[in-house]
């Protein structure tokens, strides 16, 4: 159990450790380290309140200083997602970064809310319910904004696949994932799989919610008119979860001692379910002033911050929090993180209407305190006056590191050991190049995600028009016009530990892409910034340099960040070594928009008699390629060249070319490069095609297996009906944009590349066999 | 396609605590062209309404059992009665859960045979073109629906199955392969009378082009499930 509880039962005088009491015994000694505070932290608290806290205190401030509640080491660098954004890029923002999400106008009165969030520590700790409390957060966060959630995606990245711990943590973060999802009435559309021995320690569990609202329907975290009440709705409070924000996130937990690993939350998706349908009819109602969920933190996070954005004052009297077990210290209330609770802001006559929907729904309801211009968050248990401090202190003014970071001494060798530095040799015979193109197509990496995502409910609320295996998720909005919108995420963690810069570029780049393939017009993005240790200047240049280029290219391509989340401290090995940490993972969503989701793009090939048309340019570029990593073990080098103005170019011809029927299937070119985008599209619907690339290898000088493996950027396959090529053709050089026609799709179930005959049959088995047999 | 002179067919939908595809359910009602009612697992007033579909999701968290809490709702008492009395009763998914909890039906679902969830485009054959939900099939014919559950295993004794079998109440029989370990492929049955159809998969997720399973005619242009819908309008207007 926790040590603030401990110290408040074994206080000296017997009594709860009251602001009163803290002021007489100023030299009592407070277990603050062990709450993953700092000296110099302890001793700004104790600054800023004049005093020692209290035992209730001590516990409000340890979880929301923490690094994942504070983002005190990363704060300094993510200002420049605001300071880059320009005031044409927020023409559609009517919400921006610093609430729950942000908040996108697509038109027509419509408004969409989305956020990417991780919950990687808890997930390697507790796999099944770490992964679906995850997916309860984010929801969570979306529900908060006013909006009904519509859809999610998860990004999720393993150890080896052949790790004797791997398989452990994904059947337990899948089941998760799915048993909350599922459960929930949410269409799972898309998402990411990863294999890679740097997260066999670290697991990455991230999950997206995107939900719909109407622009009126916007609610906000703030606690404002005195003498409003403040109400707990949702499940009782209980043990679950207490410290989980400020110890699992700020240190490493591997060979630490016993008390840092503290209980990982238990999720209930039926509660949820209820609260979703509970919170939409209060919103509906009109019955909410403000509204706030409890994720980390948990009644210390949502009071000081619902205070801390409202009138700043706040009073709690906490002993009507509903409690699941009626020994729960005031500090073990104040930072259990059990889930599926909301936090409301009243007004007094609107409060019997609001107990009566609660109660429609059976969910419990306590007003546990009132809104008050005190300028303080104050709580009382049974009598005793517990916490008494200014909340900005606690939710807003917390400590802000300027972290040391420097590039690691490693990068350079690292980035001069490229492919053709270290001589790794293309194959040349056809039958090599056959036998490598298989090899790839079933490696963990490229493989069919199927074993997985065939878990995942992608028809509940009817409205899903694309969903995986196609490039991004696409979900219908208003079912009288057709509106809707395309997220897609994505994220490179071999380019991003190769170059932190471009590769949060890189993430962005084919985030955008894949939303463009669908025709989607892309609108904004959110972000989950997977890194090491700030407190190693190693990871934390990457973090300053990925959050940088993500920030530059943000800029660039017009499309402002709204909103996400950092997860530090992603590491188990010793500092200042090449394998310290995780591959820097910053994983990017973009969201985009459709004006007829009916009418969006898939990625495969439909029937015969299509023409496929490959757009962009192939270089020679296979650092850090999928074909580098299964075929030869190897990552050195720089990451492919990033030409964002030529993905701006791409995406307005994919666009464009959807709106005037001018192809039938796209898809982008990304990990395994135009070899396994072809099997990708001819696999969706079972389509063979003829490839033929000699103009391809002449006009941009490559062989054949570079052409195949090379994982150039801007590039992508589509299927043009007969009679549109030239109206394709035109379209691309009004931009300039080079496009090469490649092939056209057959009916004899063969997909055919220069003469390589690859049978469909063959490619299914191998890519649908790798997953299946390690998990199966 | 709907059916004409059908609107002013009146179908309830009943949504309980942990319900998630009531909405879908209400709009697959309205393509057909009825009039979706709303009801709620505490009224025990069927307001009038012509039909009913119980429709799939977790009712009650699935604690217990799938369906097991469900059948003690208010609205289910009625249920029971009307369904006895002939009304056109639909069980989807959980639905078809709660009509086996509350005996409508006979058999039980229990976990899937590989213990995970499932979902998938699922070819079923149409055994009874008969029933109030299926008389806009061939018998025989093969449709394409999504199926979506974790407990949708369907077991029941042999004297049962064979009871089941010679009486024609097998409704719908998986093809292309047994997804979950069901009893004889069986995918849904139906009461004597035919008036009561419950059945693992989602027709409510199949009647709108773009947004059901892939079809013939392209991408999630399947709608097979629409004629479910359209056949309870048919067969109230034959007893109108």
């Amino acid at each position: 159990m926790s040590t603030a509880a401990t110290t408040s039962e074994n206080h000296p005088s017997g009594t709860p450790d009251t602001v009163e009491g803290a002021a007489t015994t100023p030299d009592l000694e407070l277990p603050y380290r062990s709450l993953g505070l700092k000296d110099n932290e302890y001793a700004d608290i104790v600054t800023i309140l004049g005093r020692r806290p209290t035992a209730a205190e001590l516990a409000m401030y340890s979880v929301m200083w923490s690094e994942h509640c504070s983002y005190k080491s990363s704060k300094k660098h993510l200002r420049q997602f605001g300071d880059k954004t320009t005031e044409a890029m927020r023409e559609h923002l009517l919400v921006g970064i610093g609430e729950n999400a942000g908040v996108v106008d697509i038109g027509g009165g419509w408004a969409v809310t989305f956020k990417v969030e991780s919950h990687n520590h808890p997930s390697y700790v507790e796999p099944y319910q770490g992964a679906a409390t995850g997916v309860g957060g984010i929801v969570r966060d979306i529900i908060s904004m006013g909006a009904r959630p519509v859809a999610i995606m998860d990004q999720l990245r393993f150890g080896a696949i052949d790790h004797p711990d791997t398989a452990r943590v994904v059947h337990g973060v899948v089941g998760g994932v799915g048993g909350y999802g599922n459960s929930l009435g949410l269409p799972n559309i898309g998402g990411e799989t990863e294999f890679d021995p740097c997260y066999q320690g670290n697991p990455l569990v991230n999950a997206l919610c995107v939900g719909v609202l109407r622009h009126e329907d916007i609610h906000l975290a703030s606690a404002t008119g005195v003498g409003n009440k403040v109400v707990l709705f949702g499940a009782r409070t209980g043990g679950d979860g207490i410290g989980g924000a400020s110890i699992l996130a700020s240190e490493t937990f591997e060979g630490g001692v016993p008390t840092k690993r503290p209980s990982v939350q238990v999720g209930d998706p039926f509660m949820e379910k209820v609260l979703i349908e509970c919170c939409l009819e209060l919103f509906h109602a009109g019955l909410v002033e403000g509204i706030q969920d409890l994720g980390a933190a948990g009644i210390s996070c949502a009071t000081s911050e619902l205070a801390s954005n409202g009138d700043g004052g706040m009073h709690v009297d906490l002993e009507s929090v509903l409690l699941r077990d009626p020994s729960l210290t005031a500090g073990e209330i104040l930072m259990s993180e059990s889930q599926e609770r909301m936090m409301a802001v009243v007004t007094p006559a609107k409060l019997e209407a609001f107990l009566a929907v609660t109660a429609k729904w059976d969910v419990e309801t306590a007003v546990i305190g009132e809104v008050n211009d005190s300028g303080r968050l104050t709580i009382d248990h049974f009598g005793h006056r517990i916490v008494d401090v200014d909340p900005r202190t606690v939710a807003h003014e917390g400590p802000v590191y300027d972290r040391p970071f420097a590039r690691p001494a490693w990068q350079d060798a690292l980035n001069a050991d490229g492919v053709t530095a270290a001589g790794l040799a293309l194959p040349t015979s056809p039958e090599e190049v056959r036998e490598q193109l298989l090899t790839l197509v079933a490696s963990p990496n490229l493989a069919s995600a199927s074993w997985i995502t065939d878990q995942y409910d992608r028809y509940v609320q009817g409205n899903t028009a694309l969903a995986m295996p196609d490039d991004a998720g696409v979900i219908r909005v208003d079912e009288s016009t057709g509106l809707g919108v395309a997220i897609a995420t994505d994220a490179n963690g071999r380019f991003a530990k190769l170059d932190p810069y471009t590769g949060a570029q890189h993430a962005l780049a084919e985030a955008y892409r894949n939303v463009a393939t669908t025709g989607a017009r892309p609108l904004a993005v959110t972000d989950c910034l997977n890194f090491g240790s700030p407190e190693d200047p190693d990871s934390m240049w990457q973090l300053v340099e990925a959050i940088t280029g993500l920030a530059d290219a943000c800029q660039v391509l017009g499309v402002p960040v709204t909103g996400g989340n950092v997860s530090l401290y992603n590491g188990t090995g010793e500092p200042g070594r090449i394998d310290s940490s995780i591959n820097p993972t910053p994983v990017v969503g973009v969201l985009g928009v459709l004006d007829d989701v009916a009418h969006a793009t898939p990625s495969g090939w439909r029937g015969a008699g299509e023409t496929i048309v490959l757009l962009g340019t192939t270089r020679a570029e296979l650092d850090g390629s999928v074909w580098a990593d299964v075929v030869h073990g190897h990552l050195g080098g720089l990451p492919p060249q990033l030409d964002l103005a030529a993905e701006k170019a791409l995406a307005a011809i994919l666009v464009n070319a959807s709106r005037d029927d001018l192809v039938l299937a796209a898809h982008d070119l990304s990990k395994g490069g135009l070899g396994q985008s072809l099997v990708d599209a001819a696999l969706r619907f079972g389509v063979g095609a003829r490839i033929d690339l000699t103009a391809l290898l002449t006009r941009d000088g490559v062989d054949l297996a570079t052409a195949l493996f090379s994982e150039s950027t801007a590039r992508a396959i589509v299927a043009v009906p007969r009679g549109s090529e030239v109206a394709l053709a035109d379209l691309c050089s009004a931009r300039g944009f080079p496009l090469v026609r490649i092939g056209e799709t057959t009916e004899d179930g063969v997909l055919e590349i220069d003469g390589l005959e690859l049978g469909l049959d063959e490619l299914r088995a191998a890519s649908t066999g790798t997953l299946a047999r390690h998990f199966g | 396609m709907s059916v004409s002179g059908a609107a002013g067919a009146r179908i309830g939908v009943v949504t309980f605590p942990g319900t998630l595809d009531d909405r879908d359910a209400q709009r697959a009602v309205r393509v057909a062209g009825a009039t979706p009612v709303p009801l709620w697992h505490g009224d025990a007033d069927l307001g009038g309404v012509d039909a009913v579909v119980l429709p799939g999701g977790f009712s009650y968290g699935d604690y217990l059992r799938a369906g097991a809490i469900a059948r003690f709702a208010p609205v289910m008492t009625s249920l029971v009665d009307a369904a006895k009395g002939g009304l056109p009763v639909l069980g989807i998914c959980n639905g078809f859960q709660m009509l086996t909890e509350s005996h409508l039906l006979p058999g039980s679902m229990i976990k899937n045979e590989r213990l995970t969830f499932i979902c998938r485009d699922q070819v079923l054959r149409v055994e009874n073109a008969g029933t109030a939900w299926t008389n806009e099939f061939a018998a025989g014919e093969e449709i394409t629906i999504p199926l979506k559950n974790q407990d949708g295993q369907y077991v029941a004794d042999e004297r049962t199955l064979d009871e089941l079998e010679g009486e024609g109440r097998v409704v719908f029989r998986y093809v292309g392969g047994n997804p979950n370990g069901s009893r004889r492929d069986i995918a849904g049955i139906s009461n004597a009378r035919g008036n009561v159809v419950g059945l693992m998969p989602h027709p409510e997720h199949a009647v709108e082009a773009g947004f059901g399973p892939d079809g013939a005619a392209g991408l999630r242009s399947g709608t097979d499930g629409l004629r479910f819908f359209t056949s309870a309008l048919t067969s109230l207007l034959a007893t109108a």
